[in-house]
């Protein structure tokens, strides 16, 4: 039984709405991430004194998350909607209840409640204040003010909305299941993604070369650091952070990363990631300055 | 003229547990600007929602009164110039000068009238300080870099003195006379006056005060369950969250398949409790029942549909806990002690696994169970932990017994992280006790020597509570225990958390705990005896004046320096108190305090009364002060009765 909007109809009908309030449209960033915020879309854009508005699905991957695509609800890669609001207006809350009905939530009929949730991720230096959402009892999006990023206090309240797509179609679509969930008519969410959810848990989990992946994982970080100092390629410097995060992540998932190592590889990291922010804050401030 | 006051504060959505401090905060500061700037009125209540504080007062003034003062000014010796000069500061002429006489002669003074201000004005002036200014755990920035701080972004303000609006701003929100209604219920903006501000909101679906949206939630679950025989399992911590995350509380009643009974219903209880924010039904023997209430933020679910999608999420959550029962049930706690070095404790004092060797041979030391010691923190590596966090321990305890662990193994895991708090039981057996002291003793003792202590008011080890948890099990649950090799801070800091146990639960005078502490404290148990008798006999007639005499000995031997380990020269004593005093004190030694009171008092009386401790004769005088020493000593077995505040004293 289907009730609610197809998977891809609802992607759709959320891009068009931010679309209509202002928002860039932008595809996916093709580096994995782990989560929406970590796109160079949100992470670097929402450093510095210019407004941008933003809204992407980001495919989010957490190797340690991943079941084998035996759990109905966990996923290896699951998919956010990622909307940037640069300055958040005061009326966001509104604006943001507004997309819920646009995917056919009747808000006089279900149960909208904020609960405080504070974001932090210490790999960004960065943190925000907010709240989940919840319908009906299910934690359906993540609302954060970032006030910081990369280390930097931002100039700009941004709004972060966060939709855990599978999860909230799954809800509209009466499913128990995401697997369960009408892609779109004629194709269901395990006819599209479970093989990556199998095939990627057992890499993931069983054959990854760790070795392999601690030689990239400093190769990567080299590559990093060389660029950091170099002006006016920021945007590949970061490109290899999110490598280094990412084969982080591959690493733990693999139980390779010991309890002593594991402060000392989060610290390469974040020294990365605010080395990037650094450079990207020194690249945009005589724009500024000509702003202003 | 005397006028009412409404402000309310509209902000998004504050975290429940933080409202109540901050709207006392905001009464005490509105309270002291009244007073501050004379401006009469109280504040009659405080109320809020999520996203609204309100205050009403009544009885302000239109104006603050006038005042007058005299200023004094040169004296009249400095000539023409000078008071020239002093009227023009006084905004006035030489001529309105009036003169004051003083012991040192004669002086230009004026009249300065100052007129009351307007209280709109002094209230449009104060009120955006005041409201920024009001205390929260953690506030932000929506404005950008460097503006005004507050728990959440303020998007309207209501500020009524009588009928007229107190003008002024707050990071681009004027205050005015219009509120903002529930977010599905009510509309975005209401014209509002003192007189219907309740009514206008209860209309747009906010139920302003909160103990009316605590009975609208107890009236509606005791409908929802007026036909069923089942109840609600008590929950008054839950209750308060509800109450303030709902503008417009309404329970719904939801059920789930009674297979999940199955499960331990710990977790359950916790799923239900803190991931979901339901309250849990129990049928009349108080077992629990398929049912959960949850309260909405909204006031119907004419489709069922919200009922139906917390059924949804609960029953997914059951399945993870299903799911992860069967899972770690694969992989025996016995097998997960390696998996311990995985499991950081703090990152500067190694793996759990090292905290459970420190563990198992202090639980040795105090002849507990170290099986169970060895098995307690194997639940950490568990899906069920890892996912329930606040079920470590009991999940632990679970695990056990379902892998055929004795019972006592079982038993101790289970308790061991008790007592959570000041109202929390210590655990029920003794092996239990004995497991979460030393747990709880090996914490405080390695993060003292790593100097990660509690400081004011930051405490991220928990240390304070652990060392609470600690006094209160060994006092309550009577475990010989002497806190071994200490170092001077664990020392106070311990000596703190046994002073507060004692005065402040316990409710011991502070004079009677500092008397039995300075005889020493290191045997909780016996302290708590010593406490329990000085308690006692502080009310018999005896007692203080006997107390004084005690501090008069301390004076005494104190002023002299006097220590001698000399046995006494019975030889020396004197006929008459001296010796009195002497027999006495030997007739009765051995007896217990109680009963040495009486008799030796009137004794001690008059030894003081009639004998010169200070004898010409020295070896009489060092004779007299070693009496006095040895009665001293005997005493202070108990306590230190100088200690004692008495009423000849103050």
């Amino acid at each position: 039984m289907s009730t609610g909007l197809s998977f891809q109809e609802t992607v759709l009908r959320l891009k068009q709405y931010w679309s209509e309030r202002g928002c860039i449209i932008q595809e996916p960033y093709d580096v994995e991430v782990g989560a929406g915020t970590m796109a160079p879309e949100t992470f670097l854009r929402v450093l510095g004194p210019r407004p941008y508005n933003v809204a992407y699905v980001q495919p989010s991957r957490r190797p340690a998350d991943g079941r084998y695509g035996e759990n109905p609800n966990r996923l290896y890669k699951h998919q956010q909607l990622q909307v940037i609001l640069k300055p958040s207006p005061a009326d966001v809350i509104d604006l943001y209840l507004g997309s819920l009905q646009a995917i056919g939530i009747d808000l006089g009929k279900h149960d909208i409640k904020f609960e405080e949730d504070n974001w932090e991720a210490p790999t960004l230096g960065a943190w925000g204040i907010g709240w989940q959402v919840m319908l009906d009892g299910m934690e359906i999006s993540q609302f954060t003010y970032f006030q910081q990023c990369g280390g930097f206090d931002l100039d700009l309240v941004p709004a972060e909305l966060t939709y855990g797509l599978e999860r909230i179609v799954a809800f509209l679509q009466n499913v128990d299941s995401v697997y369960d969930i009408t892609w779109t008519p004629g194709f269901r969410y395990s006819d599209v993604r479970l093989k990556d959810e199998q095939q990627f848990s057992k890499y993931n989990f069983e054959l990854a070369d760790v070795g392999m992946l601690w030689q990239l994982f400093d190769l990567h970080e080299k590559e990093c650091q060389r660029l950091i100092k170099i002006s006016g390629v920021v945007l590949p410097a970061y490109d290899q952070v999110l490598k280094c995060s990412h084969i982080f992540n591959l690493l733990d998932s693999r139980g390779a990363i010991s309890v002593t190592e594991r402060v000392g590889v989060i610290g390469r990291v974040r020294r990365l990631a605010l080395g990037v922010a650094e450079a990207w804050m020194k690249e945009i401030a005589p724009k500024s300055e000509a702003v202003a | 003229m005397s006028l009412p006051f409404l402000l309310e504060i509209g902000t998004e959505e504050i975290p429940d547990w933080m409202i109540v401090p901050a709207l006392n905060n905001l009464q005490d500061m509105f309270q002291a600007l009244l007073d501050q700037h004379a401006l009469g009125g109280r504040v009659t209540t405080v109320d809020a929602t999520p996203r609204r504080l309100v205050l009403r007062a009544e009885g302000l003034l239109d104006r603050q009164a006038d005042v007058e003062e005299l200023v004094m000014g040169p004296s009249k010796t400095a000539g023409a110039g000078a008071a020239t000069g002093f009227a023009k500061k006084m905004g006035t002429t030489p001529d309105q000068l009036a003169t004051h006489s003083t012991a040192k002669g004669e002086y230009f003074a004026f009249a300065k009238r100052t007129q009351g201000q307007l209280t709109e004005a002094v209230l449009a002036r104060e009120l955006p300080n005041l409201i920024l200014k009001i205390q929260w755990p953690k506030t932000m920035v929506w404005n950008g870099k460097g503006t005004e701080r507050f728990i959440r972004p303020i998007r309207w303000l209501v500020a009524l003195l009588g009928d007229a609006v107190v003008p002024f701003e707050i990071g681009g929100v004027k205050s005015g006379n219009k509120t903002t209604g529930h977010r599905v219920l009510g509309k975005p903006s209401i014209p509002v006056t003192i007189q219907n501000f309740s009514q206008q909101l209860t209309a747009n679906g906010v139920i302003l005060s909160a103990a009316e949206r605590r009975d609208k939630i107890e009236l509606g679950m005791a409908e929802l369950l007026a036909s069923k025989p089942l109840r609600i399992k008590p929950d008054p911590d839950l209750l308060h969250t509800l109450v303030y995350i709902t503008e417009f509380p309404t329970p719904i009643l939801g059920s789930f398949d009674r297979s999940y009974l199955d499960l331990p219903h710990e977790v359950l209880v916790t799923v239900m409790r803190h991931h979901q924010k339901y309250l849990s039904v129990e049928d009349s023997d108080g077992k629990l029942a398929p049912y959960f209430i949850a309260v909405m933020n909204t006031n119907a679910d004419p489709d069922g549909l919200v009922r139906q999608g917390n059924e949804r999420v609960l029953r997914a959550r059951f399945n993870d806990a299903r799911f992860f029962w069967d899972q770690d049930q694969k992989k025996a706690l016995t097998a997960r002690i390696e998996d311990l070095k995985t499991v950081t404790f703090q990152a500067k004092l190694g793996s759990y696994f090292d905290k459970t060797q420190r563990v198992v041979e202090i639980v040795k030391g105090l002849a507990g169970n170290e099986r169970a010691a060895l098995l307690a923190k194997c639940d950490l590596t568990t899906d069920m932990v890892k996912e329930f966090t606040d079920l470590q321990g009991i999940v632990g305890g679970l695990y056990a017994r379902a892998q055929g662990e004795p019972e006592e193994v079982a038993r101790a895991i289970y308790d061991h992280y008790k007592p959570l708090s000041m109202e929390d039981d210590i655990p029920s057996t003794p092996a239990g006790r004995i497991l979460s002291l030393a747990d709880k003793w090996d914490t405080l003792v390695e993060c003292f020597k790593v100097g990660m202590t509690p400081t004011g008011s930051r405490d991220p080890f928990g240390l304070r509570r652990a060392a609470q948890g600690l006094v209160r099990i060994v006092v309550e649950g009577k475990v010989k225990f002497d806190f071994p090799g200490m170092s001077p801070e664990l020392s106070e800091f311990v000596r703190d958390r046994v002073e507060y146990y004692f005065r402040d639960v316990r409710g011991f005078a502070y004079d009677e705990l500092r008397a039995c502490m300075a005889a020493g404290w290191n045997d909780l148990i016996d302290l708590e005896a010593r406490l329990l008798r000085v308690k006692a006999i502080r009310t018999t007639p005896d007692f203080e004046p006997i107390a004084a005499s005690f501090k008069r000995i301390k004076n005494i031997l104190k002023q002299a320096a006097f220590f001698n380990s000399n046995a006494l020269d019975v030889n020396l004593i004197e006929a008459g108190p001296e010796q009195d005093l002497y027999f006495e004190t030997r007739r009765t030694r051995g007896q217990p305090l109680e009963s040495r009171i009486g008799p030796l008092r009137p004794k001690i009386d008059l030894f003081f009364d009639k004998v010169l401790v200070n004898a010409p004769d020295s070896k009489v005088r060092l004779n007299r002060l070693t009496l006095l020493q040895g009665l001293l000593a005997e005493f202070s077995e108990i306590a230190d009765f100088s200690e004692i505040v008495t009423e000849r004293q103050s």
